[in-house]
């Protein structure tokens, strides 16, 4: 048995020369990464530079993939899909409570749904809700789990822009509550400043840049100070702002 | 709060006077709004001509008697007990068959929809059964079974498993790939897989084949009932055919025809309960 203080400073995530593989083309390059317990992290990359395919090896779907290297991760893994995934026969706090069971379970299916501002839509049906709502029972649905890591492939990307906004100040509100490691994939440099503690760019198979970003949240989307971290992320992604 | 309120409720008021133009709707592409009783509408409105036919003496009563006849043979027939004993034995070969085809058809779809083993193993054979039409096995069952009831409900169980597993094992095999991928994210065990997601996912197509089984079921027994046998509803026509009595062979397809509604409305009222959760053109 492991120490208490030990469990805390161990790292959620841990991948050791990941490589993945499609057709023989390489999609990750032996990637080598460190998620302490409860970073809030986010990948960001081109479409096609494999940041999904990183997600989905952590998540452990890759199951035809081709690929080697060493993987840790712990044992509640909850994962939150582009489109919410909500099986359409079951009302939403069945939806929730998908995979779990027990006494609490529906208690705790409750309360997850109130986290999330649907409180007394436990017996909607998915096809009632509207995308920000349903995207928002997902989110209840990974939260149910308690989850140790948090892993996010493009949430918000099916989302208005209104509604995304809103989703990011609940996502990063819901993250302070119970501070899961979180590995958030997109391939909006706003969402991943304005949201993420640490910002990775996956770029041809590697992590090209690591970057930390050290402001107080709540972060404001004109914040200039996040400009120039703006710029490095868009420089690491081979973006210039030709107009500028 | 006030404010709000009022404005909230007035708007409405002025808007058609402001702007008339903009409010206009859209012509609606769906059917609309059901017709009260609308199934029995047209039964009903043939059921007048008929009536209006006989009374003016414009049919034959030979080939067509009149309603009211052929409602006084009916009630002979079942007042002396002719009619009661065959309906059930109809009853009693197409409810046999008609479950034995259902277990076998939903077993079947379930083991080829799940494994590839099984697929391997029954999804060619079934389409190679769907291939021959299942009453040209008459001859070779009458053979292997003899002429009596086995025969009978054997060819009624292929007649209903066929559309039955064909349409079941379709919706499983089309079951969204990304129901399967949260199933694993969920950690959910294979037999809750099978069964909050497989089973759930399958069962409009389950009940597309479930309607057309039961009416394969009634169609079987009808050729069945009239090709070989000593009883039941088809025999009785069967013979009034031989005396000329077109009444009691009227009886015999109003019986028939009141089975087929009675159990496709039943299969109806299940369907639209358990698939509450879907929202088509029809509510």
């Amino acid at each position: 048995m492991a120490p208490h203080t030990e469990q805390l400073t161990r790292p959620a995530v841990s991948l050791r020369g990941l490589t993945r593989s499609f057709d023989g083309r390489t999609v990750l390059d032996g990637i080598d990464l460190e998620i302490p317990a409860g970073q809030f992290t986010a990948l960001l990359g081109h479409s096609g530079s494999g940041k999904s395919t990183l997600l989905r090896a952590v998540a452990g779907l890759d199951h035809e993939v081709t690929g080697s290297g060493e993987l840790v991760a712990p044992e509640r893994v909850s994962v939150v899909f582009q489109d919410s995934r909500l099986l359409p026969w079951r009302r939403v706090l069945d939806n929730v409570l998908l995979g779990t069971d027990g006494k609490e379970a529906a208690a705790k299916g409750r309360e997850a749904l109130a986290e999330v501002g649907l409180a007394g839509r436990e017996r909607s049906w998915p096809g009632e809700l509207s995308g920000g709502e349903a995207q928002r029972a997902a989110l209840a649905r990974s939260l149910v789990r308690e989850p140790e890591l948090l892993l996010a492939d493009e949430p918000f990307g099916a989302l208005d822009a209104l509604t995304r906004i809103r989703m990011h100040g609940l996502l990063r509100e819901l993250w302070e509550r119970h501070r899961p490691s979180v590995l958030l994939v997109t391939h909006d440099v706003n969402e991943a400043i304005v949201l993420a503690d640490r910002v990775l760019v996956l770029e041809g198979g590697r992590i090209g840049l690591d970057l930390t970003i050290d402001r107080p949240h709540p972060r404001s989307y004109s914040d200039p100070l996040l400009g120039e971290y703006r710029e490095r992320l868009l420089a690491a992604l081979g973006v210039t702002e030709d107009h500028q | 709060m006030t404010t709000t309120t009022t404005t909230a409720a007035t708007a409405p008021v002025l808007a058609p006077v402001t702007a008339p133009a903009a409010r206009r709707r859209r012509r609606s592409l769906a059917p609309g709004r059901r017709l009260p009783a609308s199934r029995l509408v047209g039964p009903a409105l043939l059921l007048a001509v008929w009536a209006a036919a006989s009374a003016a003496g414009r049919l034959d009563p030979g080939a067509v008697p009149a309603p009211w006849t052929v409602l006084r043979t009916g009630v002979h027939l079942w007042t002396d007990g002719t009619l009661t004993t065959d309906i059930l034995t109809s009853l009693q070969r197409a409810g046999a068959g008609f479950a034995i085809g259902l277990t076998a058809g939903v077993v079947l779809a379930l083991v080829s929809g799940l494994s590839r083993v099984g697929e391997a193993l029954i999804d060619g054979s079934v389409q190679l059964n769907r291939a021959i039409p299942t009453l040209g096995l008459i001859p070779l069952f009458i053979l292997w079974l003899g002429i009596g009831e086995t025969f009978k409900i054997a060819i009624i169980a292929i007649v209903v498993y066929i559309p039955i597993y064909l349409n079941t094992h379709a919706a499983l095999s089309g079951i969204d790939h990304r129901f399967v991928e949260l199933a694993e994210v969920q950690g959910l065990s294979r037999l809750a897989f099978v069964r909050q997601i497989v089973i759930p996912g399958a069962l409009p197509g389950f009940f597309v084949g479930l309607r057309l089984g039961v009416t394969g079921s009634w169609l079987g027994l009808v050729v069945l009932e009239q090709i070989n046998a000593t009883s039941g509803l088809g025999y009785l026509m069967f013979q009034a055919q031989n005396y000329g009595q077109s009444d009691v062979i009227l009886v015999g397809l109003l019986v028939y025809g009141v089975f087929g509604l009675v159990s496709d409305s039943a299969v109806r009222i299940v369907e639209r309960r358990v698939l509450s959760w879907r929202r088509t053109l029809s509510n």
